[in-house]
């Protein structure tokens, strides 16, 4: 699957298209395959996103996994500083990365 | 080579004299030839090929393809720096960002290729209240003020 | 320390409303992120991984107390409470919103700050020598010259589109530390005949590509340095590539030209600029080495050191360095606790590290390029007091220089550029020679990581060096040996094959028990990889 993601133009937060908006979460991305280029430059211009790309990405437990590692730390944060991710709760959320 | 006249509603002077009228030729033919009196400045181009020559130029055209790239800015001041008088117009893709220090390298018209904001252009020009260095304007470095 | 003049003060101030003026365009839609990011970049605003990055220029590395109180207010008011130390002797934030920049910026005005041009194809803050103005070794403060330079480079008309970045360095000691001659351009003030001068070093750096800077001047002198600076950059301006981002730093026209070729046309050009009047009066140099002046030193202080308690003797052996007054030293604040991150550093150590400068170091405080702070101007007597509070703040690891003391860039915990992580494995190094023990038998050990070929961790100047690749998606490790960014500067060598993440931590352990069997008295790592080559290295790496 390709899924779609870019970054908040105001706070630079990292943000995935979820079929109608932009959410934090990978779990909330959708498929797009075929519509990216489309949906990247409406949003982009409505500037509702900043520097969006599509990327692959695979089903996963039911939810998106990025195939490349890059785009699984940034879907995370910095596996350095598990307590600056968006699952400070889980001391492992470094492995998912892997 | 293409013709050069181009639409000229973009074009901003700070000059008091009238445009040159006729089309800016290309630095080799400008050689080649003897009786154009305005020539385009590609980034390639050795801008010092022009010097025995600038008394019977008028018009020297800089063209910047892409902003970013900056031997325009060097053949703008060498030329002043060989005692060029004549117009120094930056052609191209010339932003509002870039056009302060283009006048500080002697540029004194701009063509862009899309049209400035006039008061964007009128914030940017006056947005420096000193300089650190001299340059090819008249203004006078921090330098020579803290020691006047 | 350099302070602003109202001149200053109103260049930095006009940036800050520059800046915010793009960034409402930006966000406004006026500009579009093409156009906007150059601007940004000028600013040291990247777009990371996560989030915005700011990058703030600490110039040659030196601050005082209230400048690094103002960095750990703004670590803490606009980012998550922490801030990275940078090889190039600035300092990063990793989660700054675009909204807040030019509010960051304007704080940093307030305490004689910036970012300018951290970032961009334009010349970039300048470093130095991080024991300037203490080092027993200097034939003069390198300082005042970086200062200069710094003025002649901010907002330059000519040079703010290079085809590249463009760093500058300046020492002025036979030591070289501030890898002078890994610049574009390292200048080393040198003294002849009881005249000072100035020694250029034109066309080397790192990257995909590294090469050291022949010395195209030996000495030019310092009433034409701004001139015989912007002579090289003129040239380089109009020469150097940009066909390629990639060929188009100086050191490929310095190599593709020959450095012969590349001097003639910059003294041509230096000829034709002297009768330019570019160059400041001396008495702007005057005025600008005035605020470098040592402060009083008191004398007839004691050289004693009571090392009663082994721990504290350990960190003033390893940590400290010898200063040119009597009764002082300069302190080195580690920023590389074992298993830490190097080089990043909390709100709560920024403030601790300030108030100790003020208390300790006449307000002053350096950031050296291995991403350590320090403190230059200790009183012997006070140093056990200075321990004390630094240990109590995790600050007082004793593992300068040694192999613990690890340069990682970011990598791919934070970098969009990396191909693998460079943090991971600094810790897991260090953890790993912390506990068998073998960090004080090695001595003197220059490890540096990075994460992409760009090099920004210094791999290549590592008597040890790791370079993260990426082997189909996968995270690895190339291995290298033999380089210094020192007076005795080489490049390191790639030993072989990758590793992954277990086997590079391993092979460095490896290389380091060959050392230990192999060195002759007194040699360090460097010395014997250079006696005995790379042959029984990869011997015992590869079997
Ligand atoms: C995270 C954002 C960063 C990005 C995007 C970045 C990007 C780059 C790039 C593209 C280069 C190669 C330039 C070239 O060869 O033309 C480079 C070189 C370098 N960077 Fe970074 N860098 C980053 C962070 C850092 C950090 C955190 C440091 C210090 C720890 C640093 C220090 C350096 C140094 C010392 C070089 C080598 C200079 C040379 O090539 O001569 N950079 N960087
Ligand atoms: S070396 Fe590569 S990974 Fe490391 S900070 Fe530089 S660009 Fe990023």
């Amino acid at each position: 699957m390709r899924i779609l993601t870019g970054n908040d133009l105001k706070t630079g937060a990292v943000t995935w298209w979820t079929g109608s908006d932009w959410s934090l979460h990978v779990e909330d991305a959708v498929d797009v395959t075929g519509s990216e280029d489309e949906i990247a430059r409406r949003e982009e211009s409505a500037r509702r996103v900043n520097a969006p790309y599509a990327i692959d990405a695979t089903m996963d437990e039911g939810s998106p996994r990025p195939s490349h590692i890059k785009d699984r730390v940034r879907a995370i944060g910095p596996t350095v500083r598990p307590d600056l991710t968006l699952k400070p709760a889980d001391p492992d959320i470094g492995n998912w990365v892997i | 080579m293409a013709d050069f006249v181009s639409d000229t509603d973009t074009l901003i002077r700070y000059r008091e004299d009238e445009p040159v009228d006729h089309a800016a030729v290309t630095v080799d033919s400008f050689l080649d030839q003897s009786n154009a009196s305005a020539v385009r400045v590609e980034p390639g181009d050795d801008a010092r090929e022009l010097i025995p020559h600038l008394e019977r130029l008028a018009l020297v055209e800089v063209n910047f393809p892409a902003f970013g790239d900056g031997r325009g800015y060097s053949s703008a001041r060498l030329l002043r720096e060989a005692g060029y008088e004549g117009e120094l117009r930056a052609v191209g893709d010339v932003l509002v960002d870039q056009v302060a220090y283009m006048r500080r390298c002697g540029f004194d018209a701009f063509e862009p290729d899309a049209a400035l904001n006039e008061d964007d252009l009128e914030t940017a020009l006056s947005r420096w209240p000193e300089v650190y260095q001299p340059a090819a304007d008249s203004r006078t470095p921090i330098w020579a003020k803290r020691h006047a | 320390m350099y302070k602003y003049d109202s001149y200053d003060q109103q260049m930095v101030d006009a940036r800050v409303e520059e800046f915010r003026d793009q960034a409402r365009r930006r966000l406004e839609g006026k500009l579009t992120e093409d156009q906007f990011k150059p601007l940004r970049l000028m600013n040291g605003l990247y777009l990371q991984l996560h989030a915005y990055m700011l990058r703030v220029a600490i110039p040659y590395g030196t601050l005082d107390s209230r400048q690094m109180h103002a960095l750990a207010d703004i670590a803490d008011k606009y980012d998550r409470g922490y801030g990275h130390f940078t090889t190039r002797q600035n300092i990063q934030y990793n989660w700054i919103k675009l909204e807040d920049a030019a509010d960051i910026l304007a704080d940093l005005a307030k305490v004689e700050m910036h970012a300018i041009q951290t970032s961009g194809n334009c010349i970039r803050n300048i470093s130095s020598d991080h024991f300037a103005g203490a080092a027993a070794d200097e034939v003069v403060d390198p300082r005042p010259y970086a200062e200069l330079l710094r003025q002649w480079s901010s907002f330059h008309p000519e040079f703010s589109y290079l085809p590249r970045k463009f760093k500058i360095a300046v020492i002025a000691s036979d030591t070289d530390r501030a890898a002078m001659r890994l610049h574009d351009i390292g200048i080393q003030i040198v003294e002849q005949d009881g005249e000072l001068g100035a020694a250029f070093y034109v066309g080397g750096g790192m990257g995909r590509t590294p090469m050291i800077a022949p010395c195209i001047n030996p000495f030019v002198p310092l009433d034409q340095l701004v001139t015989y600076a912007e002579a090289c950059l003129r040239v380089y301006n109009r020469h150097g590539r940009r066909d390629n981002k990639y060929k188009a730093r100086i050191k490929i026209l310095v190599h593709e030209m020959g450095a012969e070729e590349y001097t003639r046309q910059v003294e041509a050009e230096f000829a034709h600029l002297l009768e330019q009047g570019v160059e400041p009066p001396f008495a702007e140099l005057e005025r600008i080495r005035t605020f470098f002046e040592d402060p009083l030193f008191e004398a007839d202080l004691t050289d004693d050191i009571d090392r009663s308690d082994p721990d504290f003797a350990l960190w003033v052996d390893r940590n400290t360095v010898a200063h040119k007054a009597d009764g002082y030293v300069s302190a080195v604040i580690s920023l590389k606790p074992v298993g830490g991150i190097p080089g990043d550093a909390t709100t709560e150590q920024m403030h601790l590290m300030a108030d100790l400068a003020r208390d300790y170091s006449f307000d002053e405080l350096r950031v050296m390029h291995t991403q350590n702070i320090v403190l230059p101007h200790v009183r012997k007597a006070d140093l056990h007091a200075l321990w004390t509070a630094l240990e109590a703040a995790g600050l007082g690891s004793p593992n300068l220089d040694t192999v613990e003391d690890i340069i990682a860039c970011p990598g791919l915990d934070y970098c969009s550029l990396a191909n693998a992580r460079s943090i991971p494995v600094a810790q897991q190094i260090s953890e790993r020679f912390a506990a068998n023990g073998k960090t004080e038998a090695l001595g003197q050990l220059k490890l540096k990581i990075s994460g992409c070929i760009n090099a920004c961790g210094h791999h290549h100047a590592g008597h040890i060096g790791i370079l993260g690749v990426d082997k189909k998606g996968v995270e690895n490790y190339q291995l290298l040996l033999g380089g210094s960014e020192a007076e005795d500067v080489s490049l390191a060598k790639i030993t072989g094959p990758g590793f992954d993440e277990a086997g590079i931590v391993d092979a460095v352990e490896t290389a380091a028990d060959v050392y230990l069997r192999e060195r002759q008295d007194g040699e360090r790592f460097l010395d014997t990889y250079r006696r005995i080559g790379m042959t029984p290295f990869k011997e015992a790496l590869y079997g």
